[in-house]
């Protein structure tokens, strides 16, 4: 028994005293090259070691035995061998095989500005910064515009994107389109975009080359992603110049569903009456609005629901251009309501679903009147004039069922497909003559993401069209790829066929018709650490077919647009100052609508530069934000009809144009997490150096006269109050926590 | 039958004494390998010290504290910038989730996740601080509850308030007292074991005294 006790003891002992270190050495090496920082571990023990800078480990074990000792690091398979631990030494060289992962594979980046928000610190633009641009007044449009690729068009709405006229930029939110992104305007007056950057969450600015999910744009796309459920209920108000409004967000407990309904007015009258316009409004610009939406997640997916309704008016009176004692009286009345329902949902064996409904109707009543001195309807009995008076009745239906298949293959290569159908439903009644426009356009599109390797990613993609009204079909397909050539770097590289219908002003002449067409090409150098970008574009886009409106309506227009592009976005180097760079160099020609020849189109400048610059003071609690944009002069023309052309009668160049806007927010929470009232307070000002700026020229009947397009003031002021009352969700957090 | 039982007997004591030596090996190691923690200065040998956590972590699948200190080495990297910030603090959030599905409502690995959205916050604080801030908060009243008496969430609080200017309520004057609570618990605090988390002391003493 004794014996029995003893032979337990020391086999005991044994283990405690054979300690033997047997060292192990060797390398880790990927494509020839040393791996640094690879983890190695004698598997289910604690030893092993990380390889230095050259690749090498190195450490030692006392385990006895066979074990499997493993080689690791993100972004390859891990390696095993098996190993016997005895007395001697071992030296083990890995060689990991490369394995893609969405961490490290590259990204293509060609042509668009890709902003999903706080992924990176140097995104290209967020929420906050469409919020802190200097002058843009929280309008993503302006934002967007301090972009390169964006022309800085200020008498028409829209972005006007690489030579390509404002229509051809489409927006769209959760994948749908937007028909009415803008307030209807006046002429010579942009107007704002509906959509506060409040409800996304990311921004991608595509200025060409997009995927074959999104369509019926020739030039480029503004994509919006809004945003999920909140972060906290609250209660908010706010008060400016020319808003009141009000909101209210609540947020579940669990954070699984949210509902929220906002209401606001605007009016100018107040503001007008201040500052001097150019225009006599009569009318002064009055709208109500009002929005809801109700979002909760689903098992592995979300629901989310938004409307927003809206309803305005506006009427001015300008001189007239062919005779200074009369004028011309625009009156504008529009109502809105937009619908966008989405769900997304993960499924079973890496499907992804991802279904959109659209629904919105927008009514127009616009009409222009010819008055005398004292502002009473007239008749001039000269035709040129009086044709001008017209009344518009317009209603636009517009509806969009979209579908969206992704399914994860091998790694992380995806397939995706779907299709959308839109119906346009668009009735106008232009003063005598009734036009109906219907149009149901049915695509079907798929692509696919390859990635070899972390290091090379491929984009395949096809769009097929049909639209009923001008019974044409087309397919377009799209390409792009990128290349990582450094640890921060790479190039990208896409090109792709672009289709666009003409617009119902088109339309409404004829239905024998093609599609319009383009065909981009966009290569890309891209720079990229935690809080810097550098990104250079060159680009070439052929307008492969462009509407002619004379001495035929068809679609033999053509046109080319070419250039380069520079941005570069610096958080880092300036503690506190964030600031962009953006240049533009565009180079376009295009022979369209009336023009008798290939011109420069009167919305290109051929070089535009930004300067954004943000300076948080965190003594003051104030932000102070300076925009700086200049854009050389656009060309203007006169053409005038001679029988059987139009003849360039005059033509010059506008002054460049030069625009300093600046904005403060003094935000006395700011950086206080636990604050529950936050406070908001803002002011900024357009174009603070007073800096004379021509948009381009209106001429009178014979061509004799021309008039400059001004701003309606020469500044905009804005000074705000956002209030907002978050509901201190700590408990539930504690709760949801423990 | 007797000696049979005896037998059982010494079985059963040497598998508790394999037991003993295996979680004596545990304790060893770890205590070496915190006493490299205060140490490791350059990027590579934090970078070995949370390899190495992490394999203890992964030999010994039940016990927390390894991934816990894995995460925390990482967030530290993050902070002092010892390689890409949001991949470091993205690295120990993975060590986070390992070390809460063996341990919840562990008020420790909720010190940890408040102080890991600090590191997240600090990479671009103008655009982040309204999200993370919040978090941040958020898990230190959540570690503040599991434990009231774990000195740590203090000491983090009196750090972060300390280096928040006074206008955004932050500075001496509200950091202080936090500061005081925070050395006051660690007085009496009595870690669960001779590796259980005791750091921060003279991170909140150099609060109080800087504060003076």
């Amino acid at each position: 028994m004794k014996s029995l006790f003893t032979f337990c003891f020391s086999i005991l002992c044994l283990c405690a005293v054979v300690q033997a270190q047997v060292k192990i050495t060797g390398t880790v090496a990927a494509k020839g090259k040393p791996i640094i920082g690879a983890s190695i571990t004698v598997k289910d023990t604690y030893d092993g070691g990380i390889t230095d800078s050259s690749g090498k480990f190195s450490f030692t074990t006392t385990e006895k035995g066979n074990f499997i000792l493993e080689a690791r690091n993100v972004g390859y398979k891990t390696a095993e061998q098996n190993i016997t631990l005895a007395a001697e030494d071992i030296n083990i060289n890995f060689t990991l095989k490369e394995e893609v992962t969405e961490l490290s594979a590259v990204t293509i980046t060609a042509g668009s500005f890709e902003a999903s928000d706080r992924k990176r610190a140097a995104t290209v633009l967020t929420t906050l910064d469409v919020l802190t641009v200097g002058g843009a007044n929280a309008d993503i449009t302006s934002a967007a515009k301090t972009l390169p690729g964006a022309q800085q068009v200020g008498e028409q709405e829209g972005l006007f994107v690489r030579g390509g006229a404002g229509y051809e930029t489409k927006q769209f939110i959760d994948g749908m389109l937007v028909n009415n992104p803008f307030g209807t305007s006046v002429p010579d007056i942009a107007s704002r975009g509906r959509f506060s950057p409040n409800l996304f969450k990311g921004t991608v600015f595509s200025t060409g080359g997009y995927s074959a999910l999104y369509g019926q744009a020739l030039s480029s796309a503004l994509i919006l992603e809004s945003i999920d459920i909140p972060n906290r209920s609250e209660a908010s108000a706010s008060i400016s110049s020319v808003f009141l409004g009000a909101g209210f967000q609540h947020v579940d407990k669990t954070k699984k569903s949210s509902i929220g309904i906002n209401a606001g007015y605007t009016d100018l009258s107040a503001y007008f009456a201040i500052v001097k316009q150019k225009p006599d409004y009569f009318k002064k610009p009055a709208f109500y609005n009002a929005d809801a939406n109700a979002r909760f997640k689903t098992k592995k997916g979300m629901v989310k629901y938004y409307t927003t309704f809206s309803a305005g008016k506006m009427g001015l009176r300008r001189p007239n251009i062919n005779n200074a004692t009369i004028k011309n009286a625009f009156d504008v009345n529009n109502t809105n309501w937009y619908n966008n329902l989405s769900w997304r949902e993960t499924l079973k064996n890496g499907w992804k679903m991802q279904l959109g409904a659209t629904y919105s109707t927008n009514k127009d009543l616009i009409d222009l009147q010819v008055l005398d001195a004292d502002n009473k309807p007239t008749t001039t009995g000269i035709n040129y004039i009086d044709t001008t008076n017209f009344a518009l009745n317009r209603l636009e239906q517009f509806s969009q069922v979209k579908v969206v298949f992704e399914k994860r293959m091998v790694g992380i290569n995806m397939l995706r497909f779907g299709t959308e159908h839109w119906y346009n439903d668009t009735r106008i009644k232009y003063n005598a003559f009734d036009f109906s426009l219907k149009d149901q356009l049915t695509s079907v599109f798929a692509e696919t993401d390859i990635h070899a390797t972390n290091d090379l990613a491929l984009k395949l993609g096809a769009r097929f069209e049909y639209s009923s009204i001008i019974q044409k079909a087309n397919i377009a397909p799209r390409l792009s790829m990128a290349y990582k050539t450094g640890k921060a770097s790479q190039m990208s590289f896409a090109y792709g066929m672009f289709y666009q219908k003409p617009e119902n002003d088109i339309l409404q002449f004829t239905r024998d018709i093609n599609y319009t067409k383009a065909t981009h090409y966009i290569v890309n150098w891209q720079r990229m650490t935690d809080l810097q970008i550098f990104r250079v574009e060159a680009f070439y886009k052929k307008y492969n077919a462009l509407v002619k409106t004379f001495p035929a309506i068809n679609t033999d227009g053509t046109g080319y647009a070419q250039g380069f592009e520079v941005f570069w976005r610096d958080k880092k180097t300036i503690k506190e100052l964030d600031y962009w760079i953006s240049y533009s160099y565009l180079d376009t020609k295009r022979d369209f609508l009336y023009y008798p020849q290939k011109l420069q189109p009167n919305f290109a400048s051929n070089h535009t530069a930004n300067l954004v610059t943000k300076k948080f003071v965190m003594k003051w609690k104030t932000g102070f934000n300076f925009t700086y944009t200049f854009a050389t002069g656009r060309p203007y023309y006169f053409m005038q009809n001679t029988g059987n052309k139009f003849e360039i009668k005059d033509n010059g160049k506008t002054i460049p144009y030069n625009n300093l806007g600046f904005s403060v927010n003094y935000v006395p929470q700011a950086g206080n997490a636990k604050a529950k009232t936050f406070l908001v307070i803002m002011a900024s000002v357009t174009n603070v150096l007073n800096s004379k700026q021509v948009f381009g020229y209106n001429y009178n009947h014979d061509g004799t006269f021309k008039q400059a397009i001004n701003p309606p003031a020469q500044r905009f002021f804005f000074i705000g109050c956002f209030l907002s009352w978050g509901v201190n969700r700590t408990q539930d957090a504690i709760n949801n926590n423990l | 039958m007797k000696s049979l039982k005896i037998v059982f007997t010494l079985f059963m004591l040497s598998i508790a004494m394999m037991a003993v030596a295996q979680s004596e090996k545990y304790v060893q190691t770890m205590t070496a390998t915190l006493q490299g923690m205060e140490q490791a200065k350059t990027a590579e040998e934090e970078a070995a010290l949370a390899a190495k956590f992490e394999r203890i972590g992964d030999a010994e699948k039940t016990q927390w504290l390894p991934y816990y200190y894995a995460a925390l080495v990482k967030t530290r990297m993050s902070m002092a910038g010892q390689g890409d910030k949001d991949k470091l603090a993205n690295e120990a959030d993975a060590f986070i989730a390992k070390a809460e599905a063996i341990s919840k409502d562990n008020s420790e690995i909720l010190c940890i996740k408040s102080f890991n959205a600090m590191a997240k916050l600090m990479v671009d604080p103008m655009s982040r601080w309204q999200e993370y801030g919040e978090l941040s908060a958020n898990y230190l009243a959540a570690a503040k509850k599991a434990d009231p008496t774990n000195p740590r969430p203090y000491m983090l609080e009196a750090n972060s308030l300390k280096n928040t200017p006074e206008q955004f309520g932050g500075g001496c004057a509200t950091a202080k007292p936090l500061a005081q609570k925070a050395v006051e618990l660690y007085e009496k605090f009595k870690a669960a074991s001779t590796i259980a988390p005791t750091w921060g002391k003279e991170s909140a003493e150099k609060v109080v005294k800087d504060c003076q």
